[in-house]
């Protein structure tokens, strides 16, 4: 059961260090957003530190967003996919292994990029931990959630576009937690609230996602 | 083994063809012929699952494909028009990995072999975006000569192949037909594969507007 997860992991980790500019793409895009705010906003680190949740957590979605049209289209194109739906085992399942590949992709360096950034925005060592932390629970909910979007996109004229209109609203909540649990560091009241939230978004994100998302997927091979 | 009674395809709102019914048995083959556009992918994927037909029933072993999911997938191997290969990674990693995915034990040395056969030799190790269009048909190719599974499904398996290349797929196809399997395919050359019984099904133009 756990050999074909895995298969599509190996697989999909091995296509992205093959092709390492779209790695690249994503990452440079977070690093250049995030640093344009200081900026374009000005030198003060009060005003600095209240924007810098909202700000490294909206670049993490847009970053993430940029990735997703690709998670499907190639291995459509190739005929892969057909292939992968006609293996024996559930679509959900091999959807569930490019969603951790995904987000060991995207997610994870996004996450050990931030705090690194976050230094620009003044934070202070607890808040940057924070942020890392909401960071590695929120990210896979945003791998989870945007496959179902990729799914239904899959084949359609200017998806790219479509994903982000379908899915950014889905990631309000995971943004709101996420960006909640820094914000809620400095100004002391304590992080545990929103993180405990974020983790069952990404929960609910990661397991429930990848069979709408098969469901997709079947009707876009029809 | 593989029935099916009265297949409907309908493609946007023309109707491609009504009314097939056709069985095949084991170490039977089944030639699908037809001008272009007449449905022979398209039936070729009902086949397998991937588009359920607009009516109609497809059997295996007497019970509907739909019913058995996972059970039939387990018994069919498919291979569609596209190549299905990876053009990141080489030959070799690209026949692992599918078998990996299929769920299907195959090990590097059983791997290396079927390249072999199919005259990749020395190309194991070659991203497959360097090699040509017949030589990525024979990376796809490949997965035949270790596949047990007994049905099947091959959408213009030759395309693209040279003479050699297409005896020796031939040869692959015939020998599966002698261990009792089912082949189904679509093809325009005149190929001759040594099997017991073959059948051909013509799909004949029929242009009716629904």
């Amino acid at each position: 059961m756990l050999t074909p997860i895995l298969a599509v992991i190996v697989r999909d980790l091995r296509l992205a260090l093959r092709r390492r500019s779209d790695i690249a793409s994503v990452l440079f895009f977070f690093i250049i957003v995030v640093s344009l705010f200081p900026l374009g906003v000005g030198p003060e680190p009060a005003q600095l530190r209240k924007l810098a949740p909202g700000v490294l957590w909206v670049a993490a979605l847009l970053a993430t967003m940029l990735s997703l049209p690709r998670l499907f289209a190639d291995d459509y194109r190739d005929g892969t996919l057909e292939q992968l739906a006609l293996a024996p085992q559930p679509l959900g399942l091999i959807v569930l292994g490019k969603v951790i590949a995904h987000w060991l992709i995207s997610g994870l360096p996004l996450t050990l990029l931030a705090p690194v950034l976050g230094i620009q925005f003044d934070l202070s060592g607890e808040a940057l931990a924070i942020l890392t932390v909401s960071l590695l629970i929120g990210t896979p909910a945003l791998s989870g959630i945007g496959a179902i979007g990729a799914a239904l996109t899959l084949g359609v004229r200017g998806s790219g576009v479509l994903v982000s209109l379908l899915i950014l609203p889905l990631y309000i909540p995971v943004l709101i937690f996420g960006a909640g649990a820094v914000d809620a560091t400095l100004t002391g009241t304590g992080a545990q609230a929103h993180l405990s939230l974020l983790a069952a978004l990404a929960l609910a994100g990661v397991f429930f996602s990848p069979w709408p998302s098969a469901a997709a997927l079947r009707i876009a091979l029809e | 083994m593989l029935e099916t009674s009265d297949l409907e395809c309908q493609r946007g709102d023309r109707r491609l063809f009504a009314g097939l019914g056709f069985r095949l048995d084991a170490g039977e083959l089944l030639y699908l012929r037809g001008h272009n556009g007449s449905g022979k992918t398209s039936l070729l994927r009902m086949l397998c699952g991937l588009l359920p037909p607009a009516a109609g029933e497809i059997r295996w072993r007497g019970q509907p494909i739909g019913k058995l999911g996972e059970d039939y997938r387990r018994e069919l191997c498919y291979l569609g028009h596209h190549n299905a290969i990876k053009e990141e990674l080489t030959p070799l990693e690209n026949l692992l990995t599918a078998a990996a995915l299929a769920d299907e034990p195959l090990d590097e040395d059983q791997a290396l072999d079927a390249l072999e056969t199919l005259g990749l030799a020395g190309r194991e190790d070659l991203a497959c975006r360097y090699l040509s269009q017949g030589q990525k048909r024979r990376v796809a190719l490949a997965r035949l000569v270790n596949e047990r599974r007994p049905l099947w499904l091959l959408d213009e398996p030759f395309v693209a192949l040279d003479v050699a290349a297409v005896d020796l797929v031939a040869g692959l196809i015939g020998a599966h037909l002698q261990r009792g399997g089912l082949a189904v395919l679509t093809t325009h050359q005149p190929v001759e594969i040594a099997a017991g019984t073959v059948r051909e099904l013509v799909l004949a133009r029929e242009m009716t507007a629904c």
